[in-house]
């Protein structure tokens, strides 16, 4: 977490920090204020607490794009030993927007599967700033069926702003490699934990989240597009992002009643971006408890529940 | 035609010409351009006889002209979305599903019905685009996963004639479920080893073609229908480049290996019936 990068809304916290870099200059020059940077201190952490207990969507929107958020390699690198990453879909090509690979959790061997993107430029455009190519889906189902074939359970990390709409990932067939995805992982013969980290964007998102149990972090958003992208369409005008992230629901609280998530992960005081093992460690044991859970069920069980779980999601009158 | 164009209106003489022909009687076709009897084209199945240029068609003269006898057994006729986001844009979610409805068309954007094609009872999930251009909420995937779990039961095909601008905005979050449910149901459909024809017509884009409309046994589609992922603009603000020609365009997804066949509306019928026939010959 190299450069400090502050939201609009974080301003009065970003001003009191400021002041206390003041007064520990002056303490510099033998002035004893200690008491006074005591006080500051806790007034920043109220105040950073208030700020994000309130949220608004559209600041949550953006919380859950941070810079500094934890992406799928930081997980990794926390809450797995012995990654070994995989690449390429075996048709086409690697995909960087998406990683995965063999690891353990707790010493069972597991396939961990996530959207990854880039903090500086290079790594954000390496990573095509987290939106997937077909091919990136692909090598997705192809760890996942490996995954089935070793009795190895899946987990997912969801954090993309949508699938890339170019011109070669539709002649790759960007929709038939999503809708592919959906189709197989309903399916799979082995538990799935899906964990929604930073942006659920759209298909591009549930292409790999379709599964057991569906974790979210509390700053997260999960929608069917992105608040710019619905602004685009139905107000004709992209910058009314605001507006479309109230319309659209998308944070963790919204949802949770909607049965299309199981749990919410609450985040370190400040977002997830201030402190990456904390967060780490808080999704690891709600992963461990449910994964404990699924793997006592027998298989038949386990797809026919994961059926049922996404066959309830209907909202409508007869 | 003048060579100039006047820009302001003339005080005594208007400037467009005008031509007395009752609305509607002749149109200019959007295919070659030529001026033909609406009617014509209307009979001849909303294709221009002159071109072959495939119009919309109502859903319930799709199905008219793809069933036996033109009948059929419709299901959840009376299931209807629920403004439960309380979502608004310009106009709130309910206004427009009750703009919708007092069409007096479909009480959604899918119609399902059995039927028989040839003689085969299918379970046809039909698109109809003049309901908020098919977009995909909770009642279209709770009735296409319906019909699906009908053709598991009854063990008979599905089809699922597609004209969509994808998922709903408007339920957000399970819209976007849809796509997974409707997937779902089609595994165990293809596990069960019932055929799942997918048809696309025009236009079919966004969550439709991102779940079910790509995951037919056969993906057949209509001459020149869009079909695609995101949407043309969209990709154009994206890379910043003009698209190719006919890019999305079912000839384009045939080049591309993304669907089976593309027939014309004139043959599907027959078609269709002639493939069931070999796909689930042990029913026949």
């Amino acid at each position: 977490m190299a450069t400090p990068f502050h939201l609009e809304f974080e301003k009065p916290i970003v001003e009191l920090e400021k002041k206390i870099e003041e007064l520990n200059a002056l303490a510099a020059d033998g002035l004893d204020i200690s008491a006074d940077v005591a006080t500051l201190e806790g007034h920043v952490e109220k105040t950073r607490k208030d700020i994000f207990a309130n949220l608004s969507r559209w600041q949550t929107a953006q919380v859950a794009r941070h810079i500094n958020r934890p992406f799928t390699l930081d997980y990794v690198k926390h809450m797995f030993t012995e990654f070994v990453e995989l690449h390429g879909d075996r048709n086409f090509g690697d995909d960087h927007a998406i990683v995965g690979g063999l690891a353990r959790f707790d010493g069972q061997p597991v396939v961990v599967i996530g959207h990854q993107k880039g903090r500086d430029t290079k790594e954000k455009v390496y990573r095509n700033f987290g939106m997937p190519n077909p091919e990136g889906y692909r090598k997705a189902l192809r760890l996942m069926q490996m995954a089935e074939q070793f009795k190895l359970p899946v987990i997912t990390f969801v954090d993309t702003p949508g699938a890339y709409p170019g011109i070669g990932a539709e002649e790759r067939g960007q929709a038939e490699a999503i809708a592919r995805n959906l189709r197989e992982m309903a399916s799979l013969r082995t538990p799935i934990i899906v964990c929604v980290t930073g942006e659920g964007g759209s298909g591009g998102a549930l292409a790999i989240a379709v599964g057991d149990r569906i974790l979210m972090l509390e700053h997260s958003v999960y929608a069917v597009i992105s608040p710019e992208g619905c602004a685009a369409i139905l107000w004709s005008d992209g910058t009314k992002g605001e507006q479309a992230a109230e319309a659209l629901k998308p944070t963790a609280k919204d949802i949770i009643g909607l049965g299309v998530i199981d749990e919410i992960i609450g985040e370190p005081i400040g977002g997830a971006h201030r402190d990456h093992e904390a967060m780490a460690a808080t999704l690891k044991e709600a992963i461990a408890r449910n994964l404990a859970e699924l793997n006592k069920l027998s298989l038949d069980d386990l797809v026919e529940k994961r059926y049922q779980k996404f066959r309830a999601m209907t909202r409508c009158v007869e | 035609m003048s060579w100039f164009n006047r820009d302001k209106a003339g005080i005594e003489k208007h400037t467009e010409r005008k031509v007395k022909v009752p609305e509607g009687m002749w149109v200019k076709c959007q295919g070659c351009s030529e001026t033909i009897l609406g009617k014509e084209i209307e009979n001849n199945l909303n294709v221009c006889p002159k071109c072959g240029h495939h119009y919309r068609i109502p859903a319930r003269k799709r199905l008219e002209i793809l069933l036996d006898n033109g009948t059929w057994q419709e299901y959840d006729a009376d299931m209807k979305s629920v403004d439960f986001l309380d979502f608004k844009d310009a106009k709130s979610y309910q206004e427009r599903i009750d703009a919708a409805l007092a069409k007096g068309g479909s009480k959604d954007a899918v119609i399902c019905v059995e039927g028989a094609i040839e003689g085969i009872g299918v379970q046809v999930a039909c698109f109809d685009f003049a309901f908020m251009g098919g977009s995909m909420g909770s009642v279209v995937g709770e009735k296409i996963t319906r019909s699906i779990e009908r053709g598991l039961k009854q063990r008979q095909p599905v089809l699922i004639i597609s004209a969509s601008g994808g998922a709903r905005m408007q339920e957000s979050i399970l819209s976007l479920m849809q796509m997974a449910k409707t997937s779902a149901a089609l595994a165990k459909l293809k596990q069960a080893g019932i055929p799942f024809i997918s048809i696309l017509t025009d236009p079919t884009t966004g969550g439709v073609t991102a779940s079910f409309a790509m995951l037919g046994d056969l993906n057949i589609a209509e001459p020149k229908a869009l079909i695609g992922f995101a949407g043309p603009r969209v990709i154009e603000q994206t890379i910043r480049q003009k698209l190719p020609e006919g890019f999305q365009r079912a000839e384009y997804l045939l080049d591309h290996g993304m669907v089976d066949a593309i027939i014309p509306r004139m043959e599907m019928r027959p078609k269709l019936a002639s493939i069931l026939k070999m796909l689930h010959h042990s029913a026949a």
